[in-house]
């Protein structure tokens, strides 16, 4: 109640990007110690309130084949409890590990993972064991001055892609309340591509762009309570929003190079977007609240390497609206922000 | 029983000759033969041009003339490594102010470790880290946190005194991404070393990719920088290492200029040093009398013509007044092979790092004052 009321003061005062007051508590994932977090790609909470990051530590190796490299590892799936304590590591040495994008946990609290590195969405039971796998990872990359022919991915933008779940370098994953599976893939390609529940492939949107349904670098994406799909379309400085199949409805516009979006449960729902600053710059870094209509409620946050400050921030975990998990790729870590 | 040498002598570890009267006589006439003749022959072995050196003996022997040799000894093997860890090259050595001793070395992998005054292993600090690519240098601030420079993954980690990460700068290139081609302001590209004034700002040397010297505040916020590749004045050509004094002046290693390059705190250009040949790493002493060590490292080309004009390390006055010279290349113990860090939190006990010999010594200077 208190925040409506808060929320409601503030479009009043007609200041579209107040600043919102925020702390930020330290440490919501301390590591044993011989264990480090490297670049947070993802962070997402479940119904305990357990805390599961996707993080980037390199380490991975090279298997020199007859012609081609065999590459494996570079993330790590970490558990940490609602206090901030270790709980497990969860797929060590998973065939799909190998540079962390997105890590979401859907309504069963099964844990899903986005991996732009292996072009894969892992599926992960609550209890730690692969449910399912989407994509699949390239076979291996051509040694240098070997023959040519090995089984890679990626290369060229190739736009809206092959139909099915061909993934080039995917970003996130999202699910409707029916548990459609929606993909934004991503880096090489240009497209939201659609699964039902048990991972059939339905459909696929979007081409590479910048007008309605098209795309510059979906980097994110959260599905309402309705169904729609809000996309952030970071090179477009834009969110899209679509509905449940794909047809474009609106674009918020005003709130910078969404690098990272989450929607809130609950029957008020709030649309949360970082416009985090590039890894080259200390410019913007602010995290907005917004209603799902796009009103701007307020914004909090600037980058920096300093607490309560974001570096990059790649990730944002809302599942409680007024206490947010960051995950940050310049600052190696993640913070657990209150709104006040 | 741990061993000292100085002047050909063996000393016990609390600083008694070891020996009989003939055989300290027979040692110091030996070592005086053998010092001669390096003096008085340098070069002897690579046939140069009558009477002088060689080109690249020319350019690489410092330009000092009639340096004091400062009399030195040295502690053998005084790391304790555990049975299934090695040194490899022995890039960067600090001390905290507890006198502990920290070593980030190339092994399989690039490794950072932690070992007490006495030399005895503690632990590993940041085990496998995302940053931990190919090491460089390893600092310590004031406050004891630790400050590693990873030439290979283009970032400079803070770790707490307790060993955990508490700020990075810098981004390791994505895989399969070239790094940023431009001199970005958050982007480094090989960076070398790390130095702080008494304000807690930051100044990274970057290094073999940039040509620059990089000034954040205590929070990584960039400031400013100076450098671009070239030998004029304020221009760098392989900021190597870096070192600040108490006013915040910042000395620069400008290693294949063969120069110190001296700037003031919003790095505006103030001196150059160019006697002391290629400073691959220098050190500024606490207290209220400030040193400068440099050192002239035996190239890691292992060109073995150079290896009788280079291997020495000055110390200098901050004004760049040379007050004398020690050591020399080589691979034995007491000499130097390929210095590559120095630490001089204590004036007269120096912890020298080397590429080549894959090793850490503790240096003694002034030791007629009693070496422990």
């Amino acid at each position: 109640m208190m925040r409506r009321i808060a929320a409601g003061a503030l479009l009043l005062a007609g200041t579209l990007s107040a600043q919102i007051a925020f702390d930020a508590a330290p440490d919501p994932a301390k590591l044993p110690e011989r264990l480090h977090l490297g670049e947070v790609a993802g962070v997402a909470t479940n119904s305990k309130g357990n805390l599961f990051v996707y993080t980037r530590v390199g380490g991975g190796n090279g298997t020199w084949g007859a012609s081609r490299i065999f590459t494996h590892g570079g993330s790590k799936l970490y558990e940490f409890d609602k206090t901030g304590k270790f709980v497990r590591e969860i797929g060590d040495g998973v065939y799909g590990f190998n540079f962390a994008a997105a890590a979401r946990v859907d309504a069963q609290d099964n844990i899903w993972v986005v991996d732009r590195g292996s072009n894969m969405v892992i599926k992960f039971a609550p209890d730690g064991r692969i449910a399912m796998t989407l994509g699949r990872k390239p076979e291996s990359v051509n040694a240098p001055g070997g023959p040519t022919g090995g089984g890679g991915r990626g290369g060229p933008n190739t736009g809206a892609g092959v139909p099915g779940d061909n993934f080039n370098k995917p970003s996130d994953v999202a699910f409707d309340a029916a548990g459609n599976i929606f993909v934004s893939d991503g880096f090489g390609n240009a497209r939201i591509a659609k699964f039902d529940k048990d991972g059939r492939f339905l459909k696929s949107w979007g081409t590479r762009g910048s007008g309605p349904g098209q795309f510059d670098l979906p980097l994110s994406l959260a599905v309402d309570a309705k169904g729609s799909v809000y996309v952030a379309d970071r090179g477009n400085k834009r969110i899209q929003v679509f509905d449940n199949e794909g047809a474009f409805q609106r674009q918020i516009s005003n709130v910078g190079a969404p690098w990272a979006i989450c929607i809130s449960p609950g029957a008020h729902q709030f649309l949360y977007s970082s416009n985090s600053n590039d890894p080259t710059t200390m410019d913007g870094g602010e995290i907005y609240r917004l209603e799902l209509d796009g009103t701007v409620l307020g914004k909090f946050g600037a980058a920096g390497k300093a607490a309560e400050e974001f570096g990059t921030v790649n990730a944002i975990d809302c599942r409680t609206p007024n206490e947010l998990t960051v995950g940050e790729v310049g600052n190696w870590r993640v913070q657990r922000v209150r709104l006040k | 029983m741990a061993k000292i040498q100085r002047e050909g002598f063996d000393y016990d570890i609390e600083g008694r000759v070891s020996g009989n009267r003939e055989e300290r006589e027979m040692k110091r006439t030996v070592y005086l033969l053998a010092a001669t003749l390096a003096l008085a022959s340098p070069g002897v072995a690579q046939t140069p041009a009558a009477g002088g050196l060689t080109p690249a003996q020319m350019a690489a022997k410092a330009k000092a003339q009639n340096v004091p040799e400062l009399p030195f000894a040295w502690y053998p093997s005084f790391l304790k490594m555990p049975p299934n860890i090695y040194l490899g090259e022995g890039i960067g050595v600090a001390t905290n102010s507890k006198g502990h001793i920290f070593v980030y070395t190339r092994s399989q992998a690039t490794r950072l470790f932690e070992f007490d005054a006495k030399g005895n292993y503690l632990r590993e600090i940041g085990e496998g880290l995302y940053g931990f690519a190919f090491a460089h240098a390893v600092r310590v601030d004031p406050q004891d946190n630790i400050w590693a420079v990873d030439e290979g993954s283009n970032m400079v980690i803070k770790f707490t005194p307790e060993g955990r990460v508490a700020m990075v700068i810098g981004r390791r290139p994505e895989p399969g991404e070239p790094a940023p081609s431009n001199a970005e302001p958050y982007i480094l590209s090989r960076p070398t070393d790390v130095a702080w004034d008494a304000a807690g700002n930051i100044f990274i040397s970057d290094g073999y990719g940039n040509s620059r010297v990089v000034k954040y505040d205590k929070n990584g916020k960039f400031i400013a920088t100076v450098g671009s590749r070239g030998s004029g004045q304020g221009q760098l050509n392989l900021p190597h290492t870096i070192a600040a004094d108490a006013n915040g002046n910042i000395y620069v290693g400008d290693r294949s200029n063969s120069r110190i390059q001296v700037f003031d705190n919003d790095l505006k250009f103030k001196a150059i040093y160019d006697q002391v040949g290629a400073p691959w790493a220098v050190c500024i002493t606490p207290g209220p009398h400030q040193y400068l060590y440099s050192s002239n490292s035996f190239p890691d080309n292992n060109n073995s013509q150079l290896e009788s004009v280079t291997g020495e390390i000055y110390k200098m006055e901050l004004d760049g007044t040379i007050i004398g010279k020690f050591g020399h290349s080589g691979k034995k113990l007491g000499e130097f092979a390929t210095v590559h860090e120095i630490d001089c939190r204590n004036e007269n006990e120096l912890l020298v790092s080397e590429i080549t010999a894959w090793r850490v010594q503790k240096i003694t200077l002034n030791p007629t004052k009693g070496a422990k």
